[in-house]
């Protein structure tokens, strides 16, 4: 199960360890879940060890749910090598991307670089 | 240090060593010894018949040895049960020469194929995954394509977009541009790369074209008569002095070498003796 906080009105969900075909459904679930009770999300990939294909079509899933509902979301503590796995399908151009929790909370975002 | 000397320094993902094989009394593979590293791209070469397809099958588990051992993960493919040869399998993809599409299933459904057969996976993620793969072989807005209505570039960037769909860590290619014209193949090539930099991927290409050889192979091993005649960098097989290995590199691709010996053989293999 993946520890979910409450931060400054956003859910943000901690995946961790190798997110493969064994545990993205579980992050699927978790992600669906948080979208399901309406608040705004993040999701915090710094303790991602490996994440596959199957993991990222979560986050992919997650994303277009919260556009449908027009809910933030965002991902954190992408690692480089989980960057080269989005880059391959061109998503880095996609997903709305931190470098962490503390950056995407600041009073106003849109002013960083 | 180059791309060749940095991969010798990692893991070995397949070792094949003093190699045999068979078909019936034929010896077809003599004493073959090599490995793959970890995220090389390992191109095998040869003329027709010189028995690049047998040792593709003997590192897939198709084929039986004769003697020697073959290791892929590891695993050593002679005592493999067939449950350890099923998730190995989910390691590895593909794409074969004539590895068809499913004529019956529209270009998405093909790339999904693994994933229903291999997975238990929600359908929303499949989908998205198929999807993921074939925006990365661009063919992004062809998924309800059948494959009759393919051109041969798009029908073999569809089996690639299937041979990668479970993220393998090894990637097998019978001929990746047979077929196609240059500036396809080329492009081909290009997406090989790319995909074994992202996807940190050990690849084993078998192919007769030279320019694709170079072009992507950080060793090439060539095979002559079921023996390594060569085995090295794209430089040291184009500098190599073996006679042989030059009568290939200067050869067009359709030319055919004939060796007499085989060819007689061939001929006349399971006639009735006097
Ligand atoms: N299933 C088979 N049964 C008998 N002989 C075979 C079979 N497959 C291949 N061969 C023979 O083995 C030799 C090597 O074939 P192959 O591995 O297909 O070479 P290549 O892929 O380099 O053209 C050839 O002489 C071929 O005729």
């Amino acid at each position: 199960m993946y520890p979910v906080e409450e931060n400054g009105g956003y859910s943000v969900v901690h995946l961790t360890g190798e997110v493969d075909l064994n545990c993205s459904p579980e992050a699927r679930k978790v992600i669906l879940e948080c979208l399901r009770r309406n608040t705004p999300l993040l999701i915090d990939l710094s303790a991602v060890t490996h994440i596959d294909s199957s993991g990222i079509a979560s986050l992919v899933e997650g994303y277009q749910v919260s556009r449908t509902l027009k809910l933030d979301f965002g991902l954190v503590g992408v690692s480089e090598r989980a960057m080269s796995v989005l880059r391959l399908a061109r998503l880095d151009q996609v997903f709305p991307i931190f470098a962490s929790i503390e950056e995407r909370l600041k009073p106003d975002p849109s002013q960083d670089v | 240090m180059n791309t060749a000397e940095q991969h010798s320094l990692r893991d070995p993902v397949i070792e094949v060593d003093g190699l045999v094989a068979c078909y019936g009394s034929r010896k077809i593979l003599d004493d073959v010894s090599f490995d793959v590293r970890s995220g090389e791209i390992m191109v095998i070469m040869g003329g027709s018949g010189s028995g690049k397809s047998t040792l593709l099958r003997h590192m897939l588990a198709l084929n039986r040895a004769v003697s020697g051992s073959i290791r892929v993960f590891g695993l050593e493919m002679g005592g493999v049960s067939s449950r350890e040869l099923h998730q190995l399998r989910q390691r590895m993809g593909v794409s074969f020469q004539n590895g068809a599409l499913f004529n019956s299933l529209n270009v998405e459904d093909n790339v999904i194929f693994p994933l229903r057969e291999h997975t238990v996976l929600d359908d929303n993620t499949m989908r998205i995954m198929a999807r993921m793969k074939l925006e990365v072989v661009n063919m992004a807005g062809f998924e309800k394509l059948m494959p009759a209505q393919l051109s041969g570039g798009m029908a073999k960037r569809t089996a690639l977009a299937r041979a990668i769909v479970m993220d393998p860590k090894l990637l097998f290619f019978d001929e990746p541009s047979a077929g196609l014209d240059p500036v396809v193949s080329a492009d081909l090539d290009e997406l090989i790369l790319r995909l074994r930099d992202a996807m940190d991927v050990s690849i084993v290409v078998v192919t007769h074209e030279l320019d694709s050889a170079f072009r992507i192979a950080d060793r090439i091993l060539v095979l002559d008569k079921g023996k390594v005649l060569i085995i090295g960098t794209v430089d040291e097989v184009k500098n190599s002095d073996n006679e042989r290995v030059q009568n290939l590199l200067n050869r067009r691709s359709e030319d055919v070498i004939v060796d007499p010996d085989e060819y007689m053989q061939r001929l006349t293999d399971e006639l009735i003796g006097l």
